[in-house]
């Protein structure tokens, strides 16, 4: 069984859900789920339930520094002679799992769509999604990030045994956070939603886009914009899904008023459903989605808004 | 100020890849182009040599036919290249970086590198911390904004769900561009003619030091994503098209509560 980490990602003090993904991935492997942020031991009965033999409480303020939690991170490796270390691809696990590999001078594999602790062996998403590359890791630890939402949560009971880890390092590193902004962007985060709705070209304002914030609300959402509209000023960039965008896999896309160029499924084809609702009944989106509706979307999506 | 800038030749991205034999696709027909996340990086440099002075120099570890996209960033005002050739267009991130550090280091002290924030081709998003770490370097990627000034840099960074954080560095240091951070300018054509004079100094792996054997990660497969074929159409009245919408959702496919 390879004693397998896990970076435990926490939203309102809550277990994430794509942190529980990350735990099913590592299952039939000894976890230790790594805690490195708020209050571990009001967590530690859902990591039990997902598999976490033993549930390390990092202690002092390590997440303040991306470099300190990858040296962290590091330290706890060897501290528990770790034979696996996972993490979710988000903004924040891709930046640290990158600067510990680094640090460690071991690969890793980013972004993976399925993982095999076992055997070291994952596939990722190669040009743009248009394929999956195969990659099998040659080295002592094998680490990997993996997409949010393609795996589910899976109950597996587990000890759950708390302990404390102090780390040695307490070196912020090289670089300082001087400021933490804000901006008009969505409120959940696009690339971990489990639901998306986008708005494209055809949404025609900014303003318009409270159409789509007001269904989010309903679905559970987050709101994303195609490269046509953050081109045409409707949206901020960190709302873009696509090339040069985010890179989401929600178990439902919505898209509204979305073409469906290259670039966009580009960001988006790994999501579990995609429906498109588009005027034009020849948009290049209907002939790769599941589900289509030809219509203005200033009246379907208030309706399905109502209707759900 | 001696900036370098790390750009990846890479396929178009609107480009058809095709998987061919186990591990390899074919590039003769394919167009390649700069790495989208390198032209902000190219961009970056270029306009802060302009503003600041000094020299912008592109490295590219790439195959054969590199040079053409060496030429594109050397037209958007950087003043020479270094080409380090390799065969394959999946050379290990360790290695890639190796390479990188060797080559700019053979060139002069580096005062700010860009890179892209990754590579759309191989997705791995590691090359501007391998390389930070090989230097002892500060890096910072995603970065939509940029100052530098008075031997520090201070980068904006999405830091996901709408939240930016702003970090300060001191240079020498590594910057992963993406989008936002400028606007990458079209090369006029005097600026294309005067690209083609460039001097781009060509070497290989071993020149560097770099041994290809040691590759931690291996490639043992390659296979093309099925595209979905063409949607279901709902028919009916708006409300006859949602009322089934919510239904499939709920019942067939249970991605909705």
């Amino acid at each position: 069984m390879t004693r397998t980490g896990i970076l435990v990602e926490l939203e309102n003090g809550a277990v994430k859900e794509t942190t529980l993904g990350v735990m099913a991935a590592a299952q039939g492997g000894e976890i230790f789920a790594l805690v490195a942020e708020g209050d571990a031991s009001s967590v530690k009965e859902t990591l039990a339930q997902y598999g976490a033999a033993t549930v390390v409480d990092i202690k002092g303020d390590v997440m303040s520094s991306p470099d300190l939690a990858a040296q962290v991170l590091c330290d706890a490796v060897s501290a528990y002679e770790l034979g696996a270390l996972l993490g979710t691809a988000s903004s924040a696990g891709k930046d640290i799992f990158a600067r510990a590999a680094a640090l460690m001078g071991q690969p890793l594999v980013s972004d993976c769509v399925e993982v095999n602790v076992a055997d070291k062996t994952a596939k990722k998403s190669h040009f743009s999604g248009k394929t999956v590359a195969t990659l099998k890791v040659d080295a002592p630890v094998f680490l990997c990030t993996i997409r949010p939402n393609v795996y589910e949560a899976s109950e597996s009971a587990a000890a759950g045994e708390l302990v404390e880890f102090n780390c040695e390092s307490a070196d912020p590193g090289l670089i300082k956070i001087v400021e933490v902004k804000t901006d008009a962007g969505g409120k959940l985060d696009l690339t971990e939603a489990p639901v998306i709705i986008t708005g494209g070209r055809a949404i025609k304002s900014a303003d318009n886009f409270s159409m789509l914030d007001a269904c989010a609300e309903k679905l559970g959402a987050a709101v994303g914009a195609s490269r046509a509209a953050v081109d045409a000023g409707y949206a901020p960039h960190s709302m873009q899904v696509g090339q040069t965008g985010k890179t989401v896999s929600p178990r439902l896309y919505i898209a509204c008023g979305v073409s469906g160029a290259v670039q966009h499924f580009a960001g988006m084809k790994t999501s579990k459903v995609i429906v498109a609702i588009n005027e034009d009944k020849d948009a290049p989106i209907f002939s790769k989605c599941d589900y289509g509706i030809v219509g203005d979307i200033f009246e379907v999506v208030p309706k399905l808004t109502e209707k759900l | 100020m001696k900036i370098f800038v790390c750009v990846k030749h890479v396929p178009d991205t609107a480009a058809t890849i095709k998987v061919a034999g186990d591990t390899g696709f074919e590039d003769a027909d394919i167009k390649f182009i700069a790495n989208p996340y390198d032209e902000f990086g190219i961009e970056e440099a270029v306009s802060i040599k302009e503003s600041q002075g000094g020299e912008v120099v592109i490295v590219t570890v790439g195959g054969e036919s590199a040079p053409d996209t060496i030429r594109g960033a050397l037209a958007m005002g950087a003043d020479r290249a270094i080409h380090v050739e390799i065969d394959s267009q999946f050379l290990d991130a360790e290695l890639t970086a190796q390479a990188l550090k060797a080559a700019i280091e053979a060139d002069g002290a580096p005062e700010l590198i860009f890179t892209g924030k990754g590579s759309v081709d191989t997705e791995s998003f590691q090359t501007p911390y391998r390389l930070a770490r090989l230097f002892g370097m500060p890096v910072v990627n995603e970065v939509s904004a940029l100052e530098v000034n008075g031997g520090k840099a201070l980068a904006t960074r999405e830091s996901g769900a709408g939240e930016k954080q702003v970090l300060e560095m001191a240079l020498p240091c590594v910057v992963g561009a993406t989008k936002g951070l400028n606007e990458p300018r079209y090369p006029k054509f005097p600026d294309i003619m005067k690209a083609k004079k460039k001097e781009i100094k060509a070497m290989g792996l071993s020149d560097l030091g770099v041994d290809e054997s040691a590759a931690k990660v291996t490639l043992v497969k390659m296979e093309p994503v099925p595209e979905r074929s063409q949607a279901r159409m709902l028919e009916g009245s708006v409300d006859d098209q949602v009322t089934e919408l919510i239904r499939v959702l709920k019942e067939d496919e249970k991605v909705l509560g």
